[in-house]
């Protein structure tokens, strides 16, 4: 069959880009899972310490005029500062090390399919608690600067009766946010693999195109996004009428 | 119920084609996005950063209807929720 020869069929199946254990053990009864996005998130969250560390020894001994390394951190921090600043206005001081936090970690997380890896990102369990994160920022800063009569107003326009309404749609919230991620992500690993399963007779070189878009664009738009409506959701909950 | 295990398997994999139907509207709104900040810049090309910034945020919330139809889809072909029993 001369598809087959192109589609090695044989060779792939669903579990290339499925979540897979790589040890159990237990505790209690309970039969717990090492899976391989536990290994990878270990990995990025090394290697977002080792640069870390780095960075504050360059920092400590920082020259008037940056080379090197400073350079590359300095060009960083202003950045996400910027983003920051741009997007919350006079609440940013606040967030700055959170938002910084987060887009730095998702976007090495996306960024380490590139290796081989699959990424933490493309398993629900690593990005709704990230959602959930947001939820209870946006909560939290909610009933701080509205105060309940103003969460309870907030929920009761237009009319009374809209509340249900009202209550579903800051509940999607979170849910839309993590899944908007997931699926990104996702969508990247089955493609990828996809194209590394049925068609590895020919895949030399090319698929570094397809990379280039899965891994790199799409992971770092989808990382500006998670940041930029958490950052929209925060700042909307701070404002009161009175501004 | 009399139903044949590779029958549910078909009609899954009808369901999950059926399902990316829904990549047609985020295809659509992100192709009019794109022709509205195109012609955005030519109004006002000093704007452009700005410009690709905000079309590319709209954009990527505009796919996300088009990934749920994209996850219906990988839940039927993979996760086979419709197994009988």
């Amino acid at each position: 069959m001369g598809v087959g020869m192109l589609l090695s069929l044989d060779d792939f199946s669903a579990d290339s880009f499925m979540v897979k254990g790589v040890f159990s053990f237990e505790i209690g009864g309970q039969t717990l899972w090492i899976t391989t996005t536990h290994i990878c998130l270990i990995l990025v969250v090394l290697t977002l310490s080792i640069f870390s560390m780095f960075a504050k020894r360059s920092m400590l001994k920082a020259a008037e005029v940056p080379t090197g390394f400073q350079n590359f951190v300095e060009m960083g921090v202003d950045l996400l500062d910027g983003l920051v600043k741009s997007t919350m206005g006079k609440h940013a001081g606040a967030f700055r090390n959170y938002i910084g936090t987060i887009f730095i970690f998702i976007l090495f997380s996306n960024l380490s399919g590139l290796l081989g890896l699959r990424p933490p990102t493309a398993d629900y369990g690593v990005t709704f608690p990230l959602g959930v994160l947001t939820f209870t920022l946006i909560t939290f800063n909610k009933f701080k600067y509205q105060h309940v009569s103003g969460v309870i107003k907030g929920l009761m326009s237009p009319w009374p009766f809209w509340i249900p309404i009202n209550l579903i749609g800051d509940f999607a919230v979170p849910i839309s946010l993590s899944l908007r991620l997931f699926a990104n992500v996702l969508s990247g690993t089955v493609m990828m693999s996809l194209v590394y399963g049925l068609l590895s007779m020919i895949a030399y070189a090319w698929p570094g195109a397809l990379h280039v878009y899965f891994d790199m664009f799409s992971g770092a738009i989808q990382t500006y996004v998670f940041c930029m409506l958490t950052m929209t959701y925060i700042t909307d909950a701070r404002t009161t009428d009175e501004g | 119920m009399g139903f044949d295990q590779n029958f549910i398997y078909g009609c899954s994999a009808i369901g999950a084609g059926l399902a990316l139907i829904a990549g047609v509207g985020p295809g659509v709104g992100q192709g009019i996005a794109a022709g509205h900040a195109a012609s955005a810049v030519g109004r006002n090309p000093g704007a452009k950063g700005d410009i690709t910034s905000t079309m590319l945020l709209g954009q990527a919330v505009a796919e996300t209807t088009g990934l749920y139809g994209l996850l219906v889809a990988m839940l039927l072909m993979f996760v086979k929720p419709f197994q009988a029993v």
